[in-house]
């Protein structure tokens, strides 16, 4: 029996991608997922620039993940500059993240995945047959909305988040809000946790490479050193070390790997590594979720997603307290340019995120790479794939296709920041 | 019956389209009241009989120029949704280095994804009916739209700048404090957002008639900004505007 798949445009992902798979008497003889979003050459569009207005540009690359890049860019013109950030920004900026990383993995859940447990093709029919459902999403996303519209206008592109800290420092009653919006978080959270514990997640199991920041103190997202388990600790400044880069045919979106291995980045290889630092609450989310640790069913990329949402909520409640009782030292300082070269990183909700600057003495960006999460996760996904095909081919077509494309999602690909995705074509 | 509106998206960062999702406490409601018939991050259904197509982002290759037109023949309201639409938006700032040299700074060789063209706005391409600006979208003026095209009345946008906005909020004047900002030519209907959280509006929702960019440029340059320096800011959103002679 001959299967050829060619998903063409997979929807409800972020971008746009194609999988083609052709299967011959049970075996694969072509499998490519075909990343097609146009490129967008930020790089190119970076040189002759001023590297403080890198951070503005570069929020640009994904609207869903407009904070991550903004501080990887951040991040990356302080250590070209040698600029300390006060702990209150760091507090913030933290905080800022964890919002970004709140609505990201809830707008996933919540609006690209439950239709698929509910075997509907979009979130518009859920709504119809579980209005209940879809407003608690729309509520729990709404609250990390609502934090970034109160510390920094707005979520898709955050204004006055720059090098040295913030251009408007938050009042009291900012603060006070913030807490108030989390607070309000907490029964909807609960309830989620519910929700998706009777969802039934398919069973597949491979081992990879699991890369993520690891910090000494907090769980990590905006700061850390890259870590596997294979390859210990790296300095972000050395991350040629830990991740190689490689320009694929049919990928507008680069590939990646670490060592010899695919790798895989975001929300469950953050969970294998640094689980101990969750958040109590989190943990026990995690426990009612079965999720149990190390974990290699990719599928389950999606209750890490949970999980970490809950540890957001609380976490981010935590970092409020921490903050200067005080005046808030948030404030932007003098900017004194050199000639350098930059390196940041943070934890998107996709994964890794990296971006590096190279500066002359005036402050002109002469070189520039990105390093996107989903870029990270493409060789990984294609290797899933292969593994995942032979034990579902007893499946019906529509099973199979649907078990595919679950996969895909599962991984949450954000394809228009990594350079959109499935029209379905059997021949028998 | 509600009508059929699809949502297109070509080289962005998808950010506008998400605008449409943050609209969390409207989706309920909207969703009865609009038939949205294609709408790829969000639906699996691909419908072509939409009467409406938001598109989002600029056309940065040969093959989206074909898709552009097959939409603006089926749209009986084409509507440019956002900054990369509208303007060519952050997209156009390749446009001002080397073709020859895209390729191989970001991939490392020139022989690969040869379907790449300098960014055009969508109206380079096909007649486009209204502008809904910003980069991002704002998601009030968004829903405003859908109310006008539901009562068939024509949306407008303000004829002023954001300047105006900025002041009735008793903001302070960022020029004034010596800072850049292009809020006094850029359309208003952002709520001036930007400078109410300290930053400079950059111009994302395009230049206002009647707008006096020199004037503009030689305040700024009194505040010791080279002409070069506020060229550059320009070019962030408007590098295809016809303004690049006042500059």
């Amino acid at each position: 029996m001959t299967h050829d798949i060619h998903l063409h445009h997979i929807t409800r992902v972020e971008g746009h991608g194609n999988l083609v798979l052709n299967i011959k008497e049970g075996r694969i003889e072509e499998l490519r997922l075909e990343i097609v979003e146009s490129p967008r050459f930020f790089e190119v569009m970076l040189l002759g620039r001023h590297i403080t207005e890198a951070p503005h540009i570069t929020s640009r690359i994904c609207g869903i993940c407009a904070i991550s890049h903004t501080l990887a860019s951040i991040k990356a013109c302080e250590s070209a500059l040698d600029i300390t950030p006060s702990a209150d920004v760091i507090l913030l900026r933290k905080i800022l993240m964890h919002a970004e990383v709140l609505q990201s993995h809830i707008l996933h859940l919540y609006l690209l995945v439950a239709p698929d447990f509910f075997n509907v093709g979009s979130v518009i029919p859920l709504a119809r047959s579980n209005p209940e459902v879809v407003k608690r999403g729309l509520r729990l996303k709404k609250v990390a909305n609502e934090i970034c519209r109160i510390l920094v206008g707005r979520h898709i592109h955050p204004i006055g988040m720059t090098v040295g800290g913030f251009m408007r420092i938050p009042a009291k009653k900012d603060l006070e809000e913030v807490r108030k919006v989390l607070e309000s978080a907490i029964p909807d959270i609960d309830e989620t946790v519910n929700f998706f514990k009777g969802l039934n997640i398919p069973e597949f199991n491979r081992e990879t490479r699991y890369c993520s920041l690891k910090d000494k103190g907090d769980y990590a997202l905006y700061d850390g050193k890259l870590y596997s388990k294979e390859n210990d600790f790296t300095e972000v400044e050395q991350y040629r070390d830990f991740i190689t880069e490689s320009v694929i045919e049919y990928s507008t979106a680069k590939h990646a790997s670490s060592g010899d291995s695919s790798i895989m980045v975001g929300a469950l290889a953050r969970l294998n590594n640094n689980y101990s630092q969750l958040s109590d609450k989190a943990k026990e989310a995690a426990q009612r979720l079965g999720l149990t640790l190390p974990c290699t069913n990719p599928y389950m990329n999606n209750i890490a997603q949970l999980v970490e949402s809950v540890h957001c909520i609380y976490d981010s409640l935590r970092l409020l307290d921490r903050l200067s009782s005080g005046n808030m030292n948030v404030g932007v300082g003098r900017v004194d340019v050199r000639e350098g070269l930059g390196v940041g990183v943070v934890e998107a909700p996709r994964g890794s995120l990296y971006h590096e600057y190279g500066v002359d003495d005036k402050g002109i960006i002469k070189s520039a790479n990105c390093i996107i999460p989903t870029a990270q996760n493409l060789a990984n996904i294609e290797e899933d794939i292969e593994a995942l095909v032979p034990g579902i081919l007893g499946l019906s077509k529509v099973e199979m296709i649907q078990r595919l494309e679950m996969l895909v999602r599962a991984y949450d690909p954000c394809i228009s920041c990594s350079s959109h995705f499935l029209e379905v074509k059997f021949i028998e | 019956m509600p009508p059929k509106i699809g949502v297109f998206s070509f080289t962005s960062c998808e950010g506008c389209q998400l605008q449409i999702l943050n609209l969390e406490d409207e989706i309920p409601t909207l969703i009865e009241q609009i038939d949205i018939v294609n709408f790829r991050e969000a639906i699996d259904e691909k419908g072509q009989d939409y009467e409406i197509a938001f598109i989002e982002g600029s056309v940065t290759r040969e093959s989206e120029i074909e898709e552009v037109k097959r939409i603006r023949e089926r749209a009986r309201v084409l509507i440019a949704l956002g900054a990369c639409s509208h303007l060519g938006g952050v997209n156009v700032l390749k446009n001002f280095h080397p073709q020859g040299s895209w390729l191989s700074t970001v991939y490392g060789r020139s022989d690969i994804f040869s379907d790449t063209i300098p960014t055009k706005r969508i109206k380079d391409v096909v007649p486009v009916d209204l502008v809904l600006p910003g980069c991002p979208i704002d998601k009030r003026e968004f829903l405003r739209f859908v109310q006008g095209l539901l009562l068939n009345i024509k949306p407008r946008l303000p004829d002023y700048p954001v300047c105006v906005e900025c002041r009735s909020k008793g903001n302070v004047c960022l020029v004034e404090e010596g800072k850049w900002c292009l809020g006094s030519v850029t359309r208003a209907g952002c709520g001036a957002i930007c400078p109410t959280y300290r930053d400079a509006c950059a111009g994302c929702r395009g230049i206002v008639e009647g707008s006096n960019i020199e004037s503009l440029r030689n305040i700024l340059m009194e505040k010791g900004y080279s002409k070069e320096e506020i060229r550059d800011k320009f070019r962030i959103f408007n590098g295809l505007e016809e303004i690049q002679n006042l500059l």
